[in-house]
């Protein structure tokens, strides 16, 4: 399992490298536009990421997060979800930057490569801010009736956040 | 909404402050925040400019289109009313996800919805653009480089290590997804 992460991503690259060259891509142009694209991303996410680490960081300190995990724990116990990444999971549909700054707060606070570390992390991989998303697409429909879409996209999260969890435990 | 939730955790964290007695770290833990903000965007940049070349490479050298042609008959299946049209938006959406192309991945995901409305002719969302949201609020990109990222920024020897455990999730999350609207659909009994 660690031969496979360790590789996949040196092997990806310089596979795409050589894909590119063969098939006549003009690969250097390519390799800087876009890169130039992730600059403009990092831009795009400095002012969001910056003012909720702000609030964040004032949850944490003021003593409300303790409160709110031991107020969720019995519920993330019960799915095999450590109670330190229940405030990422319920921050996580709503919004990527916010996820993305608590992720990061749980990540520097308990560890890179503790357990706590390690799902906060998974967790963040392997889900999307949903609601940005059903905003998007319906909103560019111009739909009001969403029927069932929300709950199974909730469905779908809630599901990828306890295999996140699992999937730590059995591969750490 | 942002703006409510962001209002919530800075009362809440000052009304729980006053209780806790915390409250003279607050404004100091709060400066500290919007500092680490700056840092870790820092700390991720680099690797995120690195991805996105990789990434639009990979789009030019046509693995995208690839991935796309390979991924149709699948998606055939998971979308019944889908035309020939639709269905080309369709897989350009999902393969784009799959590369973590997410300005490819959306305007072609737009255009398969639009086309998947067009075609049910209804008012409310038909079960196959239910499918398609669904599918696309759960992750399917295939190397998560913004997590990985920040695991390098805070120091982890090998930040991909967590890639299995990811794809799990991330098959787990899709499938589940499915199934859902799969399970909704029978029940709804609607287009």
């Amino acid at each position: 399992m660690n031969l496979i992460s360790s590789l996949v991503v040196p092997v990806l690259i310089a596979f795409v490298g050589i894909y590119a060259l063969c098939h006549q891509v003009d690969l250097y142009p390519a390799l800087l536009r876009g890169a130039k694209e992730g600059l403009a991303v990092a831009v795009k996410i400095l002012p969001p990421v910056v003012v909720l680490l702000a609030a964040v960081y004032g949850f944490r300190a003021s003593g409300a997060m303790d409160s709110l995990v031991a107020l969720i724990s019995p519920v993330t116990q019960l799915l095999g979800i450590p109670s330190e990444c229940a405030p990422l999971a319920l921050i996580r549909p709503l919004s990527g930057s916010a996820a993305l700054a608590t992720g990061t707060e749980i990540i520097k606070t308990y560890g890179v490569e503790s357990t706590i570390g390690r799902t906060a992390a998974v967790m963040l991989g392997a889900s999307e801010s949903t609601f940005y998303v059903i905003a998007v697409y319906f909103g560019a429909l111009g739909i009001k009736k969403t029927r069932y879409a929300i709950p199974a996209a909730l469905i779908a999260d809630l599901a990828g956040f306890v295999a996140s969890a699992f999937a730590v435990r059995l591969f750490f | 909404m942002m703006g409510w939730i962001w209002v919530a955790l800075v009362t809440i964290a000052l009304i729980s402050g006053v209780f806790t007695g915390r409250f003279d770290i607050l404004s100091g833990a709060m400066m500290d925040g919007a500092v680490a903000g700056v840092t870790v965007v820092l700390g991720i940049v680099g690797m995120m400019m690195l991805w996105s070349g990789i990434m639009e490479v990979m789009r030019e050298a046509g693995l995208m289109d690839r991935l796309a042609k390979l991924l149709r008959p699948a998606l055939r299946r998971l979308f019944p009313s889908a035309d020939a049209d639709t269905l080309g938006s369709l897989s350009a959406n999902v393969s784009a996800n799959l590369l973590g192309l997410g300005n490819a991945a959306t305007p072609a995901g737009l255009r398969a919805a639009k086309g998947l409305q067009r075609l049910s002719k209804t008012e409310w969302a038909s079960n196959d653009l239910c499918m398609l949201v669904v599918i696309n609020t759960a992750s399917l990109q295939i190397i998560p480089t913004t997590i990985a990222s920040v695991r390098a920024a805070a120091g982890a020897v090998s930040p991909f290590d967590i890639l299995p455990a990811v794809w799990f999730a991330s098959v787990v999350s899709q499938a589940c997804g499915i199934l859902a609207v799969v399970l909704f659909r029978r029940i709804g009994g609607r287009k």
